[in-house]
């Protein structure tokens, strides 16, 4: 009785100091509130971020989840900025998944940046002044009187000073101003945007205390491995649960009947072995055996896929993406043709945390702790799964050992709930690197035949791409599509781009510049050998093509729905290309006997890019990248510089080590690959040097997760080219067809 | 199969009721609730589950418990105990060096390791004793910085002391 006494008081005492000490919490913005430059959706979003103690201390909500783009450090960053604060006084919590007052909590598209810099701000702007408006109350003057220094309100005339922590019980009093019009402060004055600001979480880190989804521990859980059909959609049709039920350690062992469409990310069919630790568990699956109903897909193998494609570079192309002009018109009259056909793979995500989740299912209540880059999916996921509202489903955002795309997919997720449920305890599920490795949805492989006509100039004046690619029921698949305004479409007179489709059930999805990391090395390359047919520089040409400011519009938004149209800048192009130039030395390097240099140019993710590789090609053919310089224009502001630069370069690595290691083949319908050491990951060895530069441009900032691996690519096969004569126009690099 | 296992964990000796067979990555996580050691590939595949067996770096994922009966191990947790362990770590802080993090704790005792046994490593040292380490963000530049800073600052140490 004492203790539920004491534990009451206790409470009172947390609320009351929570009201007079938490201080000031911004949560009263409404929803109808519309904040400039964003739609009134971004605005719903804007509550609840900053608290600030009596200390002084403000502690900044992160909202989005961390896979390693650093943007648990750089959301806040933004905010701080104009609260006028110290960073040293900042502290930062990871929010759960709360689309009320969060709204979209995303990790993906390179879209934190620009759909933040605004609206995010303002928050911190709004917070400011609340701080003043207090100030002004407790001095008895007007607001307009007042002014910040860091973490402090000062009134010049009287030189009178109050920190945030005393004025924060009064702030969260005043009305929260309109964002709309919230003074925001003159950039040239910024203290923490643009400052290398080590990641929040780096202590943590390198002391091995940061806990990552694998690490979570919910008191009374089991540990669970669910296995999968080889063939995606496969069901199990019986197995040995008798057998697996006795072996040491195991729990609990069901079958678990999936949802029919699982390629598209749902429940799938499986076995589920729950243990009392992950290694019993998965000891015990050794043991499992289970007879497969192999679906639909079995026949599906990568010679297939490969036939498939010759066949149809015979036939005529089923869908039209682009059309100007007379491509075959222009062909024919060009004063020269060049002809090639390309190929990439279908490549893995690989993150280096496999996938896993910890799931608790008491009644309809479902509690998740989730290494996931999109929580909403997750959450309407379950709920249909379940059959519980999506308002029952609670996620905390745990930090992701990477992620690349493939953790905007619920399956996991939607895995953990179900076994957890059917189990009657907490489960952390966690995949093996082989249930990793084969049950992805993969960066899907595409096919493309280009033509390109060059006129007596050597100017580009047709293109044609027939590009073979994957779909299912006639629709092309997830990712695996091609933008109508593909560069260099628009700067081509006549340009065809179409496209057929090859019957596929194999999963796919985003993978880290999605598209782009495949396109880029099919028209980048293209280009070169454009070039190359022309008598050109590849730096020339490209320049020369963009030598006209324009303004091309690439029918995208800055997101679904939003009025805001994204356009490619020739000019910024163009600057990015001339800056690569000089950074390397481009044309002006005596280079060794099969080493050489190549150079391309991308935009993506809003990022402009060109990159150049030095790239020396041993006798036994392998290809040894020495260097990349890296020039970018992502804006006006690169908000955190430290983490800036590791995006740049580890995007370009990453790039390189899909190029030079990475295949996904399907045998019988199933994943070939099962580990690292079939699909292997670039190790520091083959890593180059990479120089980074940006380009500080009068547009508001962009992402950086993303733009700069498509470039890296091409860049290095154009290399190869001007090392070895050797053309690739295939992923992986067959070093074979390099030997001296 | 199950019996005490004797081993001592960052210095504390543990005596384990476990299956000798059980990884000690396993046994480091889900006994012993280390759980900065990370699963990556479970076959010596990727070295995120790096940890140091009487001083050598080790993958845990593939090595069973009883094969190690006996041994001192010490892990992330620990490694601070090291000089040269605290060392990296500061360096790392320094060049502000992770991107997820997730591999870097066996990237942390592998370098630990290499600084123990060569103290000033030349890019081509650094190459054959990381290239088992697998970073999926690809932040080589700063592992390659961060050991190198972390030569520099035990060099200066040394100096100092």
């Amino acid at each position: 009785m004492i203790d539920m006494l004491e534990q009451a008081d206790r409470r009172a005492f947390l609320k009351i100091g929570a009201a007079v000490g938490g201080g000031l919490m911004l949560g009263l913005m409404r929803p109808s509130v519309a904040v400039a430059g964003a739609t009134a959706e971004t605005a719903a979003e804007l509550n609840g971020y900053v608290r600030i103690a009596p200390d002084g201390i403000a502690t900044i909500m992160a909202k989005n989840p961390e896979i390693g783009q650093g943007i648990k450090t750089m959301l806040p960053m933004l905010i701080a900025e104009e609260l006028d604060i110290a960073w040293k006084d900042v502290r930062i919590e990871q929010a759960d998944a709360d689309a009320r007052r969060f709204g979209q909590q995303i990790a993906g598209g390179s879209y934190a940046t620009p759909l933040h810099w605004d609206p995010l701000r303002r928050v911190g702007a709004a917070a400011r002044q609340m701080l003043i408006a207090a100030a002004a109350q407790r001095w008895q003057c007007h607001p307009a009187e007042c002014a910040t220094e860091p973490g402090m309100v000062v009134h010049a005339a009287s030189g009178r000073k109050l920190g945030y922590g005393a004025l924060a019980g009064i702030a969260a009093t005043m009305p929260v101003p309109d964002l709309n019009n919230v003074p925001l402060k003159p950039e040239a004055g910024y203290r923490i945007i643009g400052k290398p600001t080590p990641q929040v979480d780096i202590d943590a880190i390198v002391t091995g205390k940061m806990q990552f989804g694998i690490d979570v521990e919910v008191p009374g859980m089991a540990y669970a491995v669910f296995a999968k059909c080889p063939v995606p959609g496969g069901k199990p049709v019986r197995a040995n649960l008798d057998e697996i039920s006795r072996e040491k350690g195991v729990i609990a062992t069901f079958v678990v009947d999936g949802s029919t469409d699982a390629p598209a990310g749902g429940l799938v069919s499986g076995v589920a072995i729950v243990a009392d630790s992950w290694w019993r568990a998965e000891k015990a699956r050794d043991k499992l055996r289970v007879e497969w109903d192999g679906g639909a897909i079995a026949a599906h193998s990568s010679a297939h896929f490969a036939a498939e494609a010759a066949r149809l570079f015979g036939q005529p192309a089923t869908a039209v993406i682009r059309k100007d002009g007379e491509v075959a018109k222009a062909l024919a009259g060009a004063a020269r043709t060049v002809e090639a056909d390309y190929f990439y793979p279908f490549i893995g995500h690989a993150t280096l945390e496999p996938q896993n989740c910890t799931a608790s299912v008491i009644g309809d209540k479902v509690e998740i702790w989730a290494p996931t880059q999109a929580p909403a999916r997750g959450i309407a996921l379950i709920a249909e799964t379940l059959g519980i509202p999506e308002a029952n489903v609670t996620v905390h955002l745990i930090r992701c050992g990477g992620g690349f795309g493939r953790r905007l997919i619920a399956d996991p997720m939607v895995e953990a709930a179900y076994i957890a449920k059917k189990a009657s305890r907490p489960v952390k599920l966690l995949w093996s690197r082989k249930d990793d490795m084969q049950h992805d949805f993969y960066r899907p492989a595409g096919f493309h035949r280009l033509k390109g006509g060059l006129d007596a100039s050597g100017r580009l004046v047709a293109l044609h791409d027939h590009f073979v690619t994957f779909g299912k029921d006639g629709k092309v698949a997830r990712s695996a599509d091609l933008s109508a305004s593909e560069f260099p479409a628009q700067l081509v007179p006549h340009c065809l781009y179409e496209s057929s489709l090859i019957e596929c059930g194999i999963p796919t999805g985003p993978l880290r510049a999605p598209g782009s990391n495949a396109i880029a090395f099919v028209f980048q390359s293209f280009m070169d050998e454009l070039a190359h047919a022309a008598g050109k520089d590849p730096y020339q040409f490209q320049l020369d093509m963009l030598s006209e400011p324009r303004l091309l519009p690439t029918g995208r938004s800055l997101r679904p729905g939003s009025a805001e149209k994204v356009s490619f800048d020739t000019r910024r192009m163009a600057d990015v290309l001339r800056k690569a130039a000089s950074m390397s030395g481009w044309g002006k390097r005596r280079l060794p006997k099969r080493t050489g240099m190549g150079i391309a140019c991308y935009f993506s993710h809003l990022g402009y890019f060109a990159e150049v590789a030095l790239v020396a090609v041993s006798k036994d053919g392998t290809p040894s990248v020495e260097q990349v310089w890296v020039a970018a224009d992502v804006g006006r502001h690169i908000i955190n510089p430290s983490m800036a630069v590791n995006q740049v370069q580890g995007s370009v690595i990453d790039g390189i080590g899909s190029a030079l290691f990475q295949q996904i083949t399907i045998e019988k319908g199933g994943v070939v690959q099962a580990n690292f050491n079939d699909h292997d990951l670039i190790r520091i060895d083959r890593a180059p040097i990479v120089e980074v530069e940006f380009l500080k441009t009068d547009f508001p900032p962009t992402g950086l997760g993303e733009p700069a691996l498509p470039p890296a690519i091409p860049a290095i096969c154009n290399a190869i080219h001007a090392a070895t004569g050797k053309r690739i126009r295939s992923l992986p690099i067959d070093i074979a067809l390099l030997r001296a | 199969m199950a019996g005490t296992v004797t081993l001592s964990i960052n210095g504390l000796v543990s005596h384990l009721e476990v299956e000798e067979d059980m990884p000690l990555l396993w046994v480091l996580r889900d006994e012993l609730g280390l759980r900065g050691t990370k699963f990556g590939c479970g076959a010596g595949l990727c070295g995120a589950c790096t940890v140091h067996v009487d001083g050598a770096p080790t993958r845990s994922c593939i090595t069973p418990v009883g094969a190690v009966a006996g041994s001192k191990v010490r892990t992330i947790e620990g490694v601070a105990a090291d000089p040269v362990g605290r060392t990296v770590q500061a360096a790392w802080k320094e060049i502000d060096v992770p991107q997820c993090g997730y591999c870097q704790a066996g990237q942390i005792m592998a370098a630990t390791a290499l600084l123990t046994s060569t103290p000033v490593p030349t890019d081509a040292d650094i190459d054959s004793a990381m290239a088992g380490n697998a970073c999926r963000c690809a932040t080589y530049s700063r592992i390659r910085a961060a050991i190198k800073r972390a030569g520099g600052l035990a060099a200066e140490n040394r100096r100092a002391g």
